[in-house]
């Protein structure tokens, strides 16, 4: 993995010699004491491309653990009669068996699976192992710094998400189960323990996983904006950022702004859980016993929690719009299409984003005047998001397309974003959300703009990036394979239940024979846990292609595979702790000068040559 | 066994998948990269393309071949006023968004096959365009803006509270884990007031029987209703949040401890005329429990349904009441063949405040003898409003 290709000197070494910044980087780490142990090298790790590759594997583990989840409440709702007594030495109490013999699953343990999945999805896969895999790798590759600005913050930030994940972890093996109320956790459900049973001792350890969790984003983004505002290279203006770095900014600076919200809507939860105080309770008849709580009001909570609820969910498609930005433009040879407008864009949905939050709240029983504001805002988000739409449309417009893995996903994310995108905009109408809301169809909306594209922007990531992180490439007829199956799979998991929601079907349903209206559907629920069940596996065969190709892989031989202009490509194939063995690159145009007068590529550290033209992009 | 079984043929597959997958990039590579590349990229371009053409078709179709179980289609019309403007807003909204959901799909897949790799080809160099931007700026604001108007005139519409002294039938649901507990006004069209403190084993919904609004309110275990006339549901929760979710006439609201909300929809067709409308459709005319050829045809069963909508715990799913919606004639003899609850469980008994008086019940005189208790028509009341899951 780690083996150090004795490398001929390229041109890039020449231009970076002879322009580049010299910060005496070597002079101070002639010994290097970040390398000096194992403990310092693979665990408590200061390199942030270390880090890197530990928020990944962790997302890794992470999601294989809340896809299997979905496919065990899969199979609930696709096949209800059938009989889990295989799974009982796995899952012990949680399956219940009926006096014949026949297993099913625990209504309480269903609604906990559920909940986890979207907790560890969410927040622990799709923000973390996201956020922390691409901004900690590629902000310092890309911008041209030694380092984050604090290593210290930056081991702190995994840790955090570490020990977040261990309590979670632990949550599991609680007698009364994990946390069972959703992830959105709204009380009372989730502040009464007598509600539920996932509501008691499950419930205290989701808060303080969350905690630290908010912890972890915390330090992470604080260091995420400082770097990219203090350490880029010489050269390296705003406007000449690739727009992965846009992105990653605007998603740590949205994170900032609404992670301390949340933190403020838990705690006040467990002020209600545990000190009798009545932020989110009144007057409440449970168990026998009427509760002395009065004045407090759940909507509260659903406020705090959909001011980070919202901009979450930006949190998480950000990054992965960066990542499809920088690879569609470099796959298809040509500059990505208005890459202001697409920077623009990215702070214009940031901004909505934060007020927008009440969208899921037309129900609520909020007042509905107030609802009108915050319909036009939902609307108006729409906006910068085709505008992105269509500039990806016109950057594979007349380009010259290397259709591999990562250009595959890239197109994959496009489609779920159209596809999910254009739901967005019925639930964001008040009028149509009556019916339509915590139906499935809100469930199809959110998989396919959020999860399943948050998803192929990160395999995307993956596929491109894979060379510079393990200095080997993954199997390209694998991916392949992944992508189709997976592309196709997750459509025939997600379309359907678009009929399901325009038919009325509510989510969160354990089964659905106890309406008549809500049935009817048997087969259609078949197909789709079939799927799941399809799409599951493959994702595993991807995970070993992973893990595989990090000791077996193809090596890579030349140090710009892709022909790309950005200057992580100009570091060495593995690139050492302060990833530029010399002098730090100077950076001279912007990363996007694709098919410029005759030349396929002209990297960031290529000078403008004599009379060449200057576009103001 | 079976299971271990199945594994090892998962891992099975997986394993000759990957081997296929070596020996695909091994014989790539003693091909010549350059035009082995080229090759499978032309094979993926065409790939593309053809997925794009078989997704858009089956999109087109499943949306056609499920029409009628969809919201504003077929049998699905609404049974509610508002319910029609709400089906006819999606209506809208399904044109333009199935418009640009096709038309970006095209462009986005054609794209992909048409501008496939070529050697010695350049991508155009063609980093912006701000005239093109300003068009797809201005189009979908434009078309945005049309649908937020169109929405909120009709969101509106329908949240508009009833007016002073507007005729109107006021009646409250409380949501409690897990059942929904139904109260109506009675004769005097009031709802008595209530105190959760009050809550017990014969008073679930925490009456306070000091005020005479309550002594004639009676608690049904369906929601009966009549057509043509404003619907004002109150809507409360004893202990967590629950969501009042009537589909076929498109209401939903959350039902908040210690924040009541309301909802107001009047209904449009009786159970019968909506039962009349299914039956016009072949789906509808199979037997109703397919094991038995001879029983009632599935329209015939048709009932609306009173679901819940947000989670409340783990049996969520199985909230249920049956809804009927009858002419305004039968609603009234409805509602005169409906006991109170107080003169049928309350009054006399050791929880009642005026055990031995004489009160004036709308008017009647009332001395609380056993021989004035009605006697029939309210047992099954009781018990199954308190029954919990
Ligand atoms: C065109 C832009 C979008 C609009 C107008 C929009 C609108 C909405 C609305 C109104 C809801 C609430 C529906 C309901 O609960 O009844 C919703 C739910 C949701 N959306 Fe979006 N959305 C958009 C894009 C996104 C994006 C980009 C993501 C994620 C990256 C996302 C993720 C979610 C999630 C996770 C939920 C479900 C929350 C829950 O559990 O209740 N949406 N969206
Ligand atoms: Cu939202
Ligand atoms: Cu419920």
């Amino acid at each position: 993995m780690s083996t150090q290709n004795i490398e001929v000197r390229e041109e890039v070494d020449e231009i970076i010699e002879k322009n580049g910044y010299d910060d005496h980087f070597h002079d101070h780490h002639a010994s290097d004491k970040y390398k000096s142990s194992f403990v310092g090298k693979y665990i408590f790790s200061l390199d942030h491309k270390m880090i890197s590759r530990q928020f990944l594997i962790t997302g890794i583990v992470w999601a294989i653990i809340g896809a299997a989840f979905s496919v065990i409440f899969r199979l609930q709702l696709g096949f209800p009669e059938a009989d889990m007594a295989w799974l009982k030495p796995l899952l012990g109490k949680w399956i219940v068996l009926n006096d014949a013999g026949i297993g099913s699953i625990s209504q309480d343990f269903y609604y906990a699976l559920v909940t986890m999945h979207g907790t560890i999805l969410i927040f622990f896969v799709l923000t973390a192992g996201l956020s922390g895999t691409y901004s900690n790798f590629l902000i310092p590759l890309q911008v041209g710094a030694r380092d984050m600005a604090s290593p210290l913050l930056n081991m702190l930030s995994y840790w955090f998400f570490f020990l977040a994940g261990l309590v979670m972890l632990y949550s599991l093996f609680l007698s009364t189960g994990p946390f069972s109320g959703g992830w959105t956790a709204y009380p009372p459900l989730s502040a009464l323990p007598q509600a539920s049973s996932g509501s008691k001792g499950g419930m205290n350890l989701w808060i303080i996983s969350m905690t630290l969790f908010i912890v972890s984003q915390l330090l992470g983004g604080i260091n995420y904006v400082t770097t990219i505002l203090n350490l880029r290279t010489k050269g390296m203006s705003m406007w000449k950022m690739p727009l992965t770095i846009w992105s990653f900014l605007v998603t740590a600076i949205l994170g900032i702004l609404t992670f301390p919200v949340l933190f403020a809507g838990v705690l006040l939860l467990l002020f209600d859980r545990s000190m009798g105080t009545s932020f989110y309770l009144s007057e409440i008849f449970i168990q026998g016993a009427a509760l002395e709580n009065v004045g407090g009001s759940p909507i509260l909570y659903q406020h705090l929690f959909w001011f980070l609820g919202h901009p979450e969910v930006y949190i998480v498609i950000l990054p992965a719009m960066g990542i499809v930005s920088e690879i569609m433009s470099v796959n298809s040879r040509k500059p990505i299409f208005g890459y202001r407008a697409m920077a623009y864009s990215l702070m214009a949905i940031a901004f909505l984003s934060l007020l927008v939050w009440a969208h899921h709240m037309f129900t609520s029983g909020m007042n509905p005047f107030i609802t009108n504001f915050f319909v036009l805002f939902t609307l108006i988000i729409a906006m910068p998001s085709s505008i992105k739409t269509f500039n990806w449309l016109t950057t594979l417009f007349r380009g010259n397309l290397r259709l591999n893995s990562a250009m595959l996903y890239c197109i994959g994310f496009v489609s779920f974003f159209i596809s999910g995108g254009l739901t967005g905009i019925w639930v964001g109408s008040s009028t149509l959300d009556i019916p339509l809301h915590d139906t499935y169809f809100v469930v199809a909306h959110f998989h396919l703009v959020m999860g399943v594209a948050a998803f192929f922007g990160m395999f995307a990531g993956l596929s491109y990036w894979y060379p510079k992180m393990f200095g080997r490439y993954m199997n390209e007829t694998v991916l392949k394979v992944h992508f189709w199956i997976t592309l196709i799979g997750a459509y025939c998991i997600f379309w359907p239940q678009h009929y399901l929601g325009l038919a009325g079907v509510p989510r969160r349903y354990y089964r659905f024979d106890s309406f008549n209206s809500f049935t009817g559907w048997e087969g259609v629920n078949e197909f789709i846990t079939i799927s799941a069940i399809v799409v599951f596996f493959t994702q595993l065969l991807w995970v070993f292609n992973f893990f595989y190709s990090m000791w077996r892989g193809k090596k890579v031989t030349e140090r710009n595979p892709w022909h790309s202009n950005s200057i992580e490509w100009t570091t060495p194939i593995i690139p050492p702790h302060g990833n530029w063995p010399g002098k730090l690159p100077k950076v001279e145009r912007w990363p996007y000068d694709y098919g410029k007068d005759g030349k396929d590529y002209i990297t960031q550290i290529t000078p403008y040559a004599e009379g060449e033209e200057v576009i103001a992009h | 066994m079976t299971t271990l079984v199945i594994l090892g043929c998962i891992l099975l597959v997986g394993l000759v998948i990957f081997q296929i997958a070596r020996i695909n990039e091994m014989i790539k590579r003693i091909k010549g990269e350059e035009e082995a590349v080229q090759q499978s990229n032309d094979n993926t371009a065409l790939s593309v393309l053809l997925f794009g053409i078989v997704f858009l078709a089956l999109a087109l179709y499943t949306s056609y071949h499920y029409k009628d179980r969809m919201f504003g289609y077929g049998p699905m019309v609404s049974a509610s006023k508002h319910g029609v403007w709400i089906d006819h807003s999606m209506h809208i909204m399904l044109v333009i968004t199935g418009i640009v959901f096709v038309l970006t799909h095209i462009l986005l897949f054609y794209f992909v096959w048409k501008y496939r790799y070529k050697k010695n080809r350049l991508g155009w160099y063609y980093p912006h365009n701000n005239k093109l931007e300003a068009v797809w700026t201005i189009t979908p604001f434009i078309v945005l803006a049309y649908l937020a108007i169109n929405g909120l005139v009709v969101w509106n519409k329908m949240m508009e509270d009833v007016k002073p002294g507007e005729d109107h039938i006021e009646i409250e649901v409380t949501g409690m884990q897990f059942a929904w507990l139904l109260r109506y006004p009675g004769m005097d069209g009031k709802l008595g007031t209530k105190n959760y403190k009050l809550i017990s084993g014969t008073n679930d919904l925490g009456q306070d029987w000091n005020d005479p609004k309550n002594w004639d309110d009676f608690k049904p275990d369906e929601i009966v209703l009549p057509k043509g006339k404003k619907i004002r549901v109150r809507i409360n929760s004893r202990d967590v949040l629950h969501s009042f979710f009537l589909p076929h006439f498109r209401v939903k609201m959350d039902a908040v401890p210690g924040m009541p909300t309301y909802f107001i929809f009047t209904p449009t067709m009786t159970t019968d005329e909506f039962r009349n409308n299914l039956k016009k459709y072949p789906e509808w005319n199979v037997p109703a429990d397919p094991s038995d050829p001879e029983s009632k045809m599935k329209w015939e069963t048709f009932d609306f349904e009173l679901a819940c909508a947000e989670l409340c715990g783990n049996s969520h799913f199985a909230m249920r009441r049956a809804v009927r919606i009858v002419t305004p004639e039968q609603y009234d003899e409805w509602v005169k063949s409906q006991k109170s609850y107080y003169l049928a469980n309350i009054r006399g008994k050791a929880e009642d405040p005026n055990q031995g008086k004489t009160i004036k019940i709308n008017g009647v005189e009332n001395s609380g003898a056993p021989a004035e208790k009605p006697a029939e028509g309210d047992a099954g009341v009781k018990a199954d409003s308190t029954k919990a899951e």
